[in-house]
């Protein structure tokens, strides 16, 4: 009896274990799919030609396979899209977190659940119809589809994350630091953007971060209003990201072909960057631990 | 209060005016957003386009077959990331004593949920559809989409399991229960607002998902029943959007779909703040 009873706990420990492991198989499978499939064009290509080349032009008879334009458009793409969003975002959290009344916290709290909720496809739609055409008549150009209206939908996505979390962080500096501010005579406003905004700070940085990780990775609202053409990156041309080069192209490339097998290399640089900010994140996690 | 500074009054002012312009700024655009797709997309909802199945000949375009796509895919998606996610979370919670592990854990669920959802399309595609021959199908989408729902009803789990006091363990395990049983009766019932809320998060965002699903569960629009329509590929509503409004620019369809999935999300909005309400009152009783 009481072994049947520890056979059981055995077992079950172990469905357990297997279960709390498959999150870690799963980033590893990931990983080393995306390394696999990754290497080979890249070493066909050459490191240097396929990272810094300027031409994607897969299908000329003399085939290049740059890449620079896709990496620098993801670049500016998701600053451009930080640079808006984070103001908006960050004002709009303090003033959530500390000057809201309660009924007007709930609602602005609402709208940014909805901005987050709102399938990206969407905005995309949404971006393709009203921010294009209007993008064309405002700046006179030949068609609207470009780099600024991609930053403009991205910027809109980030407010979510960056309100959502920064609100977290602000609303978890201790009372103290703040009566004590009061109590030396400052005004409720100086207060919370002089002693609780940099109280808060590490955990704004994850905020901004995150926001960073979801700009750099959207794909479907971007290949909607970008343009899509593989420029390199103006505000006013047609342009595409890392995340549009992969998605466009992958229905159109025979399996196994060097152009495909370069759009994996693409998503494996993509991956890069993607690491590359989680470890970013990490630094200021830990950093907001320590504090 | 004494006297403030000209310097400090134009500083208050100023942060004042930036939190209005951006409060302004936020809600504005929520309040567009829904205004605009509502009204661009409710006049074209009809329940013709909803109860049919498109046909090249008569160019009739109805959006039945990517409904039901959508609901195997929840379905699917559910059924498998529920099971695992709420292991990975007893485990954690109840049985890891080793921290490096729970961060070696947890650290890949944060990786996870890093992710973007186009690399999860790609290993997907390569790993579902290729490697394990389950061809362009819901149910690759549906595989796919458990990768990256994971780390959320394990999160969501997790934090209730947290909620759930010691000394209830401890007291049944004092009656001389084992450890499974203890997890079973005891822990798991505690747990139910854990893994609605992981419920709701996950449909959310399944139903807005798109780029995951390009390239594993494709887009087709046959009408199915459950079982032919989970091993053949299908779009679901967001990627019929994708489809019609960019590749065959029939946006009155696209914007029917958008209003759709819009009071989808508002639903799934109000659910996810009903549920938090409702299971925080019954907590506290």
């Amino acid at each position: 009896m009481k072994n049947k009873a520890n056979t059981l706990e055995t077992v079950v420990h172990g469905i357990f274990l297997i279960l709390g492991l498959i999150t870690v198989g799963a980033v590893l499978l990931i990983s080393i799919y995306l390394i696999v499939s990754g290497l080979p064009a890249i070493k066909e290509i050459g490191l240097w030609n396929f990272l810094f080349g300027g031409e994607w032009a897969p299908s000329k008879s003399d085939p290049q396979f740059g890449i620079l334009p896709f990496i620098l458009t993801s670049i500016y793409g998701t600053a451009g899209a930080i640079l808006i969003g984070t103001p908006i975002g960050f004002f709009t959290s303090v003033y959530l977190a500390k000057m809201a009344p309660k009924k007007m916290k709930q609602i602005v709290s609402s709208a940014v659940s909805l901005l987050a909720g709102i399938p990206s496809v969407v905005y995309g739609l949404v971006g393709m119809l009203v921010l294009v055409p209007a993008i064309r008549k405002i700046f006179q150009l030949p068609d609207g589809a470009s780099l600024l209206a991609a930053i403009i939908v991205l910027s809109i996505m980030v407010l979510p994350s960056i309100i959502k979390v920064s609100l977290t962080a602000l609303e978890a500096v201790p009372k103290e630091y703040e009566e004590g501010s009061f109590a030396l005579g400052s005004t409720p406003v100086e207060t919370y953007f002089k002693i609780s905004v940099p109280a808060a700070k590490s955990g704004i940085a994850t905020a901004i971060v995150l926001g960073v990780g979801r700009a750099i990775g959207e794909a479907m609202a971007v290949v909607m209003v970008s343009g899509n053409v593989a420029n390199m990156p103006s505000l006013f041309e047609s342009v595409r990201f890392l995340t549009t080069a992969v998605s466009s192209e992958m229905s159109y490339t025979a399996t196994g072909s060097l152009h495909q097998q370069a759009l994996f290399s693409i998503a494996l640089v993509l991956f890069l960057f993607i690491m590359l900010i989680n470890a970013t994140l990490n630094f200021f996690l830990k950093k907001k631990k320590e504090s | 209060m004494g006297k403030l500074s000209n310097k400090r009054k134009a500083y208050i002012m100023m942060m004042k005016a930036l939190m209005a312009i951006s409060v302004a700024i936020t809600c504005l655009l929520a309040i567009f957003l829904i205004g605009y797709v509502l009204a661009k997309g409710l006049p074209n909802v009809s329940w013709e386009i909803i109860s049919t199945s498109p046909s090249y000949l008569t160019e009739h375009i109805g959006i039945l077959p990517d409904i039901l796509n959508t609901l195997y895919i929840i379905l699917a998606t559910l059924l498998v990331v529920l099971p695992l996610g709420v292991g990975a979370a007893v485990y954690l919670t109840e049985y890891a004593r080793n921290q490096k592990l729970v961060g070696m854990i947890e650290y890949a669920a944060e990786t996870l949920s890093g992710i973007p959802s186009i690399i999860y399309g790609l290993v997907g595609m390569l790993f579902f559809c290729q490697f394990l021959n389950m061809k362009t199908s819901l149910i690759a989408g549906a595989m796919t989409l458990v990768i990256m729902n994971l780390p959320t009803v394990m999160r969501t789990t997790q934090e209730s399991l947290k909620t759930v006091p010691q000394s209830y363990r401890e007291g049944a395990f004092g009656l001389g229960a084992g450890k499974w049983r203890v997890i079973r009766t005891v822990v798991l019932p505690e747990c139910v607002d854990g893994v609605v809320t992981g419920c709701i998060l996950s449909v959310g965002r399944i139903l807005g998902e798109s780029a995951a699903l390009l390239f594993t569960a494709g887009f087709a629009h046959t009408l199915n029943n459950v079982w032919d329509g989970l091993t053949s590929s299908g779009a679901t509503l967001t990627v019929a959007l994708y489809v019609y409004a960019k590749e065959q620019g029939e946006f009155e369809v696209a914007f029917a779909i958008a209003a759709i999935l819009m009071l989808l999300t508002l639903v799934i909005n109000f659910l996810a703040d009903f549920s938090g309400w409702y299971f925080k009152r019954r907590k506290s009783k």
